[in-house]
């Protein structure tokens, strides 16, 4: 090999490797038109403001599932640890929502560091049961200590402070949608670094095959542990952000709905693809928005059905509903 | 080529499972730059012993020695730092990535970059260093043309190609190759041969194979495991020339006449 064309060839792989990690051009668009959404619809402030949130939970759920392959379906355990976090902060400390926020992360990624542990070991099903398990309990615990809690009436009476100061929380919710989907961009901007790092790659790695991950000297626990503990953080924000912007924090936000949702709309989305989370929460908050002002009661039926539709047809054949019937269509 | 340091010494090495013993007392030696052959029929213990010598399997006796130092009780992901490298039998590759992608995250993790999350995947301490090294390895194992596809759509042949360069982005100083051309197509196996044959020279190479064209034209020492214990080693004129050997493993004396 002469030379320059050796300088050639790593000029063409660095440039390979950094086309994985560079913004496109429709990223930046994407979030002014998101950052613009509650001025432009401000009159559905609320829902914006609940998308963000729900998106910010999504993209914590793919972090370990989509991107590291660790099944959860007790995910709302950090979502939920962070709300009350958030609420019983502003109640019995201060009312600062940022500080509040910090406050609420770090204490959802101590509960991430201490469950990680649970997740090493097993199958993807041993998995799935100790996850489920952990939200059961802390859903247990917020209801019997009600003396801190509220027990089954929720945690009520939150009253916030105004955002950095300046900004008072007001009804229509604008200033919630605002500050949700700043939080959202920034710990979006940090999940994407890092789902682009050599940590992230490492992550896949495992993900893709766990036996030839320890054998090329990835130290698989410790990774595991680290992307648990960071995802539970990421979903203690979400959590103490819902809870700071409703003023409220009630036992639902253990339960297990909530993460058996941010599994659905995650898979809906698309995992392993940080925007597949935003997407998923786009889509299933607005069809659940939509779906029951028809019909209030049945609307889990509708998301249902469009769920089997999805899985069985795939996401690139959803929207050419001629090619369903078609043979071999699915690679 | 090959000095006399030793860089690989397994010492009676035992392993039972339950009442059986898969492996029984076995010593092998391997010293730089080696290419040591371990055959043995089915059933042999070659498994049972690659597991042993990775950290998969705790040995129930004996010791296991990485350039002087005793790594009997060391995690697997722990003696790959130190150099002690396998390829399998079956391919296990990262399926959705792609060779690039694969053997750039492999070098970063040796690199000690594999928990730095802030940089894009291909930066290095020292400009250009991961780069550098995977240009190299792609170009080495004939895999530049398919860099960028994900590892699931490419050829059989290239699949094995990537299973050793991974291995070798490890930098190892011993290499366990577990039947590398299993499974090859005759039309890719001269390329795969080529590579084989042009693994670089200070790393000792313990290769597990039943392709005895392969073993006879690779080797300079073989081991011939029988049952969980060594029957016999020596170099391949001695072992393809062992009465013991041919009744037990070859078989057929023809095919012992390689060398």
């Amino acid at each position: 090999m002469t030379q320059p064309s050796m300088n050639e060839l790593q000029k063409t792989i660095a440039e390979s490797l950094h086309n994985g990690s560079r913004w496109k051009a429709w990223e930046p668009v994407f979030w002014l038109l998101v950052l613009a959404s509650p001025f432009l619809l401000g009159s559905h402030a609320l829902i914006i403001n609940e998308i963000a949130i729900v998106a910010l939970f999504a993209i914590s759920l793919d972090l370990v599932l989509g991107y590291t392959g660790i099944v959860s379906l007790g995910h709302a355990a950090f979502f939920g640890m962070g709300a009350y976090a958030a609420a019983l902060f502003a109640k019995l400390v201060m009312p600062d929502p940022v500080v509040g926020l910090l406050f609420a992360i770090a204490v959802s990624t101590l509960l991430g560091a201490l469950c990680s542990f649970t997740i090493l070991r097993g199958s993807d099903l041993t998995r799935l049961m100790v996850t489920l398990g952990v939200a059961l309990i802390l859903f247990e615990l917020a209801n019997k200590l009600d003396w801190l809690t509220g027990g089954a009436d929720g945690l009520q009476g939150v009253v916030m402070g105004p955002l950095l100061g300046k900004f008072a929380f007001d009804l229509a919710g604008r200033t919630s949608a605002c500050y949700s989907i700043v939080v959202a961009l920034i710990l979006f901007v940090l999940a994407r670094r890092l789902t682009r790092s050599a940590f992230g790659a490492t992550l896949m790695a495992i993900r893709d095959n766990r036996l030839r991950a320890m054998a090329i000297g990835i130290p698989v626990s410790s990774r595991l542990a680290v992307i648990y503990t960071i995802a539970a953080g990421v979903a203690g924000a979400a959590g103490g952000l819902l809870a700071q912007t409703t003023g409220f924090a009630s036992l639902d936000v253990f339960a297990f709905d909530r993460s058996a949702d941010v599994m659905l709309l995650l898979v809906i989305g698309g995992t392993g693809w940080l925007y597949g989370g935003i997407a998923g929460a786009v889509v299933f908050k607005i069809m659940q928005d939509v779906i029951s002002t028809i019909t209030p009661q049945y609307w889990t039926f509708w998301i249902g059905l469009f769920l089997v539709v999805l899985m069985l047809v795939g996401r690139e054949r959803l929207l050419r509903p001629w090619t369903w019937f078609k043979k071999g269509g699915a690679s | 080529m090959s000095t006399s340091e030793t860089v690989l010494s397994a010492e009676g090495l035992v392993m039972r499972f339950g009442g059986i013993t898969a492996t029984n007392n076995v010593t092998l030696n391997l010293k730089k730059g080696a290419r040591h052959a371990l055959i043995g029929p089915n059933g042999a213990g070659k498994t049972t012993l690659i597991n042993l010598l990775t950290g998969v399997l705790q040995p129930t006796e004996g010791r296991i020695t990485l350039l002087g130092e005793d790594i009997t009780h060391l995690a697997p992901h722990r003696r790959v730092k130190r150099g002690m490298v396998r390829t399998f039998q079956i391919n296990q590759l990262f399926d959705t990535l792609t060779p690039l992608e694969t053997l750039a995250l492999t070098v970063s993790q040796q690199h000690g970059l594999g928990s730095s999350w802030w940089n894009p995947l291909g930066h290095s301490r020292r400009k250009g260093e991961v780069v550098d090294r995977c240009a190299q390895l792609l170009e080495q194992f004939h895999l530049l043309e398919v860099m960028n596809q994900p590892t699931n759509v490419l050829a059989y042949g290239k699949r094995r190609l990537l299973e050793i360069a991974i291995a070798l982005a490890c930098e190892p100083r011993v290499l366990l190759l577990d039947e590398p051309v299993a499974g090859v197509p005759a039309g890719e196996r001269e390329e795969l041969l080529q590579t084989v044959a042009a693994l670089p020279a200070d790393v000792s190479v313990l290769l597990i194979e039943h392709d005895m064209d392969l073993v006879f034209s690779f080797a300079n020492r073989m081991t011939v495991l029988v049952n969980g214990t060594v029957l016999t080693e020596g170099d391949p004129e001695q072992i393809a020339n062992d009465p013991q050997v041919k009744a037990v493993y070859l078989g057929h004396g023809e095919e012992a006449s390689h060398d």
